[in-house]
């Protein structure tokens, strides 16, 4: 006997339709405060002032200056040894708080949530307004940069060493365990061959971000080829902001290829 | 014959790893000095001037809550910006991430030129895009979206297309064999494939706008940068430090808001 079954009903979930209209809704009237309190002169941003103004800048920023390369690269490489001295010490103080953070090797669920805390907390200070507390700290010089530096990556690498060591193999760790082996020796033996590599890889990573960040930090006093900037663009000196960018480029462009080169060899 | 008892084990690593390791390590040490010489920063120079970051924190509080009112304009200046800038850049990126992909886009040439202009976009600092575009369009929140849109194109194309690289050409070949158009293809093959993975990037960049537009107020770029700058030059720090709290709690929320958002999409 062949009856006709009718076709089963398609599933309808009232709730997610329902969800996802309070979720356009809300878009929505994010958009529209968005909006209607932006304020924004069109009239000004659409004259003929802005049309002089691209006449004048454009082709004196095509036209750098290349008399000023001396003290432009100067400042450049001192970027770099900010950027330098502050992910390397951050990839120091970044250790023991990955340690902490790692739940195969702290068993204590408070001191891991202590550990992600600290480092969460860290992440959320942008690394200017780092800047602007250690140059009111320590005065107008690039060791403020270094700090702001410092303590600006420690946040990203603590997070990402944590995850390197929760993923590490742990069958390692008990075979030491079982034949004997103290701490000093699980670590350097069990621990550290699993985690050295990336962990170099994410510290030199996070050395390319910070050429690129402490390249601003200069415009709050903290040192580096920022303060060069600040300069130029008060004396509206479109030649030298042009060849300050054109430094910028080449020199993160430079570093960016050696460091892929040396992180591919690493991994 | 190989005698066991006479049979010494090598250590662990190669004599040629430890060479290496060894020369990295002088390297490394040895530019750090160079540089610590250079920037006259020692990390011991942090406790010696302990006392002074002490008479800092003395300074920056208590917070000037009254000052709190002069802060909710600008602050919302700053999302608003955040999010036009990555509206704007969401909606330009797609196509550019498209051509920047190397199973969308066959042609070679193309890809490479693609590839580099982008590479060359993401090398330029925010701010240095903030001052051109002040100098463009003069001070004010315009010159700061359109800073926020280029920086925020460059990084959403950078990972887009990894997304659209990444992604199975099996159902792509499958809608195209059974009569589908391009249209169709991409609409019922790529886009269901990619759609999450671009929400969460967005979300992600909106977070970066947020921070970039702190740096974009000093060169009058709009939002709450400009206000921080000129707290800082009447040196009235509980104002700052009010700054700095509600800054902080406002990344803070964001962050938190968009990670959940992001653990439901991906």
């Amino acid at each position: 006997m062949t009856e006709q079954h009718p076709l089963p009903q398609p599933p309808k979930n009232k709730w997610k339709m329902i969800k996802r209209i309070f979720i356009l809704i809300i878009i929505l009237l994010i958009y529209i405060w968005t909006i209607s309190s932006i304020s924004i002169r069109w009239d000004k941003i659409f004259s003929s002032r802005t049309l002089e103004n691209f006449d004048r800048i454009i082709p004196r920023f095509f036209q750098p200056a290349v008399a000023e390369t001396e003290s432009i690269v100067e400042k450049m490489i001192e970027t770099i040894f900010i950027a330098y001295t502050g992910s390397l010490a951050a990839a120091i103080i970044a250790v023991p708080l990955a340690f902490l953070c790692a739940s195969n090797m702290v068993k204590n669920k408070v001191l891991n949530n202590i550990g992600m805390w600290i480092l969460g907390a860290v992440r959320a200070f942008p690394e200017i307004v780092l800047a602007i507390i250690f140059v009111a700290a320590v005065g107008p010089n690039p060791f403020a940069g270094v700090l702001a530096i410092a303590i600006g990556s420690t946040g990203m690498l603590g997070k990402l060493y944590s995850e390197v060591i929760e993923s590490i193999d742990m069958h390692v760790i008990e075979a030491l365990e079982a034949s004997g082996a103290n701490k000093l020796q699980i670590l350097f033996y069990g621990i550290m061959p699993q985690i050295l590599p990336e962990f170099l890889s994410y510290a030199i990573y996070r050395f390319e971000i910070d050429v690129r960040a402490s390249s601003v930090l200069g415009i709050v006093g903290a040192g580096g080829i920022g303060t060069l900037i600040t300069f130029a663009y008060m004396n509206r000196n479109w030649e030298e902001v042009g060849m300050i960018l054109l430094v910028i480029i080449i020199t993160v462009t430079v570093i960016d290829q050696i460091s892929g080169f040396i992180r591919r060899r690493l991994v | 014959m190989n005698k066991p008892s006479t049979y010494v084990p090598k250590g662990i690593y190669p004599f040629k790893t430890k060479m290496i390791m060894t020369v990295a390590l002088i390297v490394v040490v040895g530019f750090y000095l160079v540089s610590s010489i250079k920037t006259e920063s020692f990390i011991i120079d942090i406790f010696v001037k302990l006392p002074n970051v002490f008479g800092l924190i003395s300074d920056f509080f208590p917070p000037d809550w009254g000052y709190v009112a002069q802060i909710w304009p600008k602050l919302f200046e700053t999302i608003h910006m955040a999010i036009i800038a990555t509206t704007v850049a969401v909606i330009v990126s797609i196509p550019f991430s498209l051509l920047t992909a190397n199973n969308v886009t066959t042609n070679n040439v193309l890809y490479q030129v693609m590839r580099f202009v982008l590479n060359l976009i993401r090398t330029i600092p925010d701010i240095i895009l903030a001052v051109v575009f002040v100098g463009l369009f003069g001070i004010g929140a315009f010159s700061g979206i359109m800073a926020l849109i280029i920086f925020s194109i460059g990084i959403l194309v950078k990972l887009m297309s990894e997304v659209i690289e990444a992604i199975d050409m099996n159902p792509t070949e499958a809608i195209r064999a059974s009569g589908g158009n391009s249209l169709q293809t991409i609409s019922f093959a790529i886009v269901p494939q990619v759609l999450p993975q671009f929400i969460s990037f967005s979300l992600y960049v909106f977070e970066l706008n947020i921070r970039a537009s702190l740096v974009l107020g000093y060169v009058g770029a709009g939002g709450i940068g400009q206000l921080l700058n000129k707290e800082m030059n009447f040196l009235n720090y509980p104002a700052v430090s009010s700054i700095i709290i509600i800054v902080f709690a406002v990344v803070v929320i964001i962050d938190m808001i968009s990670a959940k958002l992001r653990e439901g999409l991906v």
